[in-house]
């Protein structure tokens, strides 16, 4: 295994002051006023003069080294603003980094978005080729890629139609077709895979397990961390503009995980201002084991009690609750809602307590968040957490039979199960 | 953390066994600044056909006329040059047919103005597509002086042909065929000035934009220093050198020079603007390369 793309000590700063005012003559107000040691003329009453700023600097990405192999899909993620676009756009040449140096081995192409170039008066065709030779291919390679792609877009019958005729569902597919028919040894894909309808992702997200098995190189960015822990072989956080965790991809999302929810997940407490609000709020919420007492680790087939505690401003009858239980990498598990059971909540101004008894875990041992969404009416949302709570499921020997279940192929739940034997036919045994 | 001191380690470790290997290339802070990447240019030489297809098709979609604008715009300029300069103001043209006259300085002033404008607007245009995706950014304003050659060469034509016109009328017209064998080199002058006053300006304009208005209106301005509507030969001794110091001048004198047989020219003129051509395209791929590795920061 070789060392295609080796990151080093990459850094980007933004400086504020450098953009200037945007007008020259503006530019010249402020430099003549600092020659006669006047304040700076454009700035608003109170606010502070920043001078030459030299001070005031942003950095999106601060000494940040890694590798990637040949072959290895490399996942990238963190929160908003910690990097992951600068570094990408580095990476992909958009922009020059303020120090550092990246070495890359074999062609590079970037897919910050899909349709770069589309020309809305351009047919299909003339577009493919367009956005095609924007993205680095020859025409050449165009040609022997174009009957492909048009299938793979499902635009066979209006190819030589504008594209602004085209549904936006057609422009998307066609844009992805072009990009997912690059032909690079290394490939920087950010985000684009949550385009189209769910069937067309279906299809992408093949597409892009395909060229990772052929083993081409890919730099990953998404939101979506079950994709990613589906595609990478390694993944790395960004936080800040640094490099924080890098490493196997569950281990990496799980600690990103860890470092994104509270220390004390076993509980979430509402701590905003509650006079004045027209909406029910959820304020608190507790895991309970069946002898009540709070935890946040529960043995596999154990009792688990949600208690949550709702503050409503009114007298409010039907309303519904709601919660599901998805996996650290964002695959759902499991829901639960009054709706389902058609049990009538009520509640009263103040405080009002609501549990629900999950009477056994039927899930795999393994790390899980809960959301919870309180309704009046669908689209009448008044308060949703979105992975509130993290728990742990353990491992426990259900069946008594002194076997644990332990590893990674445990799949994502479990159930009762016997086996019965009968004996059909017996053969005389040589 | 243990881990990711390990995975830093081996970072370290490969990187000190990798040195001697050769990289396809490197992604640094400021490359230096001659590096200008022509070869690089060269394999994206589909692409920039493909702009200038874009350019081409796109700008006379859903319009009626389509093409024929190519030729009206000149015609129309020119018959209006004839009524207001010629006939009411009655300026001199060296003895040249009128209409001629202002055709020949409309056509070649225009290819020389479009260049100037539309690569001075490269960074502000394409915003979007360079945010986006890397390739050499000169592919975009070499695309604007090709697909302009393309409407300089169909409104050429069309001079030729009322030039052919007036010769059998019979008029005052002796092209020079050493000069007119001359021209695509006036061509290649004018290409780049245009490219290298363009693209001076647009790499300005990712930090000033006002410089935008400035060139439709300078261009303008600057069609009045040129001998457009005028023969040098019209301007007295003493102010000539004006006129003469703009490196256009020499330009549309040789080409009425080589096509209709009058104008100022000579060889010293026409080094001089070829000298200045040299100097501004020099500086202008230095400027443009610097500003374009960054320019996404400022826009």
């Amino acid at each position: 295994m070789s060392v295609v793309i080796s990151v080093e000590n990459i850094s980007k700063n933004y400086r504020l002051g450098q953009i200037g005012t945007g007008t020259f003559s503006r530019d010249l107000e402020v430099w003549w006023a600092k020659m006669r040691d006047k304040p700076n003329p454009l700035l608003r009453i109170g606010e502070k003069d920043h001078g030459d700023r030299d001070d005031e600097e942003l950095w999106a990405l601060r000494d940040v080294s890694f590798k990637v192999e040949q072959g290895e899909v490399l996942g990238i993620i963190g929160r908003n603003g910690a990097g992951k676009s600068t570094l990408l756009k580095i990476l992909s040449r958009v922009t020059a980094p303020t120090t550092g140096k990246i070495k890359v081995k074999g062609r590079i192409a970037s897919l910050l978005e899909v349709g770069t170039g589309f020309h809305p008066e351009l047919t299909g065709r003339e577009n493919i080729y367009l956005n095609g030779a924007i993205l680095g291919m020859s025409r050449k390679e165009i040609n022997l890629k174009f009957d492909e792609i048009v299938n793979f877009a499902e635009v066979e019958k209006f190819i030589d139609t504008p594209v602004k005729r085209y549904s936006s569902g057609m422009y998307v597919r066609l844009a992805f077709a072009v990009a997912a028919h690059l032909d690079p040894e290394i490939l920087v894909v950010d985000e684009v895979l949550a385009v189209g309808d769910s069937e067309f992702q279906k299809k992408c997200l093949g597409k892009m397990g395909d060229v990772a098995k052929e083993g081409r190189t890919v730099l990953l960015v998404s939101h979506n961390l079950a994709q990613i822990s589906n595609l990478s072989h390694n993944v790395i956080q960004l936080d800040n503009g640094r490099l924080v965790d890098a490493g196997n991809p569950d281990v990496v999302i799980s600690n990103y995980h860890q470092r994104n929810t509270d220390n004390n997940s076993s509980m979430y407490k509402y701590t905003g201002e509650l006079s004045g609000e027209s909406k029910c709020k959820i304020i608190q919420v507790r895991l309970l084991r069946n002898d009540r007492l709070p935890n946040n680790e529960f043995p596999m087939a154990d009792q688990l009690i949600i208690e949550t505690q709702i503050w409503a401003p009114l007298q409010i009858g039907n309303m519904q609750f709601g919660f599901d239980l998805t996996t650290i990498s964002g695959i759902r598990v499991a829901v639960g809602a009054t709706w389902i059971k058609k049990y009538n909540l009520e509640l009263n101004p103040g405080l009002n307590t609501l549990e629900v008894k999950i009477n056994s875990i039927r899930v795999a041992p393994g790390e899980y968040f809960l959301s919870f969404g309180l309704y009046k009416l669908p689209g009448d949302h008044h308060h949703f957490l979105s992975n509130c709570l993290i728990f742990s499921v353990i491992e426990k020997d259900i069946f008594q039979t002194g076997y644990l279940p332990t590893g990674n192929s445990q799949g994502l739940t479990w159930f009762e199960y016997e086996f019965y034997y009968n004996n059909l036919m017996t053969m005389e045994s040589k | 953390m243990e881990k990711l001191d390990d995975f830093f380690m081996m970072s370290q470790q490969k990187n000190s066994s990798m040195q001697d290997e050769d990289w396809d290339m490197i992604i640094e802070s400021q490359r230096s600044l001659l590096d200008l990447r022509l070869g690089e240019l060269w394999r994206y030489k589909d692409l920039v056909m493909l702009f200038v297809r874009r350019d081409f098709v796109s700008i006379y979609k859903q319009t009626i006329l389509g093409p024929l604008w190519y030729l009206i715009q000149p015609l129309l300029t020119t018959i209006t040059f004839t009524i207001i300069f010629g006939s009411i103001a009655s300026l001199p043209t060296d003895g040249l047919p009128q209409f001629l006259f202002y055709m020949s300085g409309t056509v070649v002033w225009s290819y020389f103005a479009a260049c100037l404008t539309k690569t001075s607007e490269t960074f502000v245009q394409n915003a979007n597509l360079f945010g986006k995706v890397y390739f050499p950014r000169l592919a975009a304003p070499v695309s604007i002086l090709i697909s302009n050659l393309i409407t300089f060469a169909i409104q050429f034509v069309m001079f030729i042909l009322f030039m052919l016109f007036f010769v059998l009328q019979g008029s005052n017209i002796h092209p020079n065929l050493l000069w007119i064998a001359l021209s695509p080199f006036f061509v290649i002058i004018m290409a780049g000035l245009g490219l290298g006053f363009g693209i001076i300006i647009s790499s300005l304009t990712t930090k000033y934009r006002d410089l935008r208005f400035l060139v439709t209106f300078g261009v303008q301005l600057l069609m009045y220093a040129t001998p457009v509507i005028y023969p040098v030969s019209s301007i007295p001794a003493r102010f000539q050198w004006i006129v003469l110091a703009n490196p256009m001048t020499p330009i549309i004198e040789a080409f009425r020079f080589a096509f209709l047989g009058a104008g100022t020219v000579n060889i010293n003129s026409m080094l001089y603007s070829f000298g200045f051509m040299l100097v501004v395209v020099i500086a202008g791929s230095i400027i443009f390369n610097r500003v374009e590795q960054t320019f996404m920061d400022t826009v």
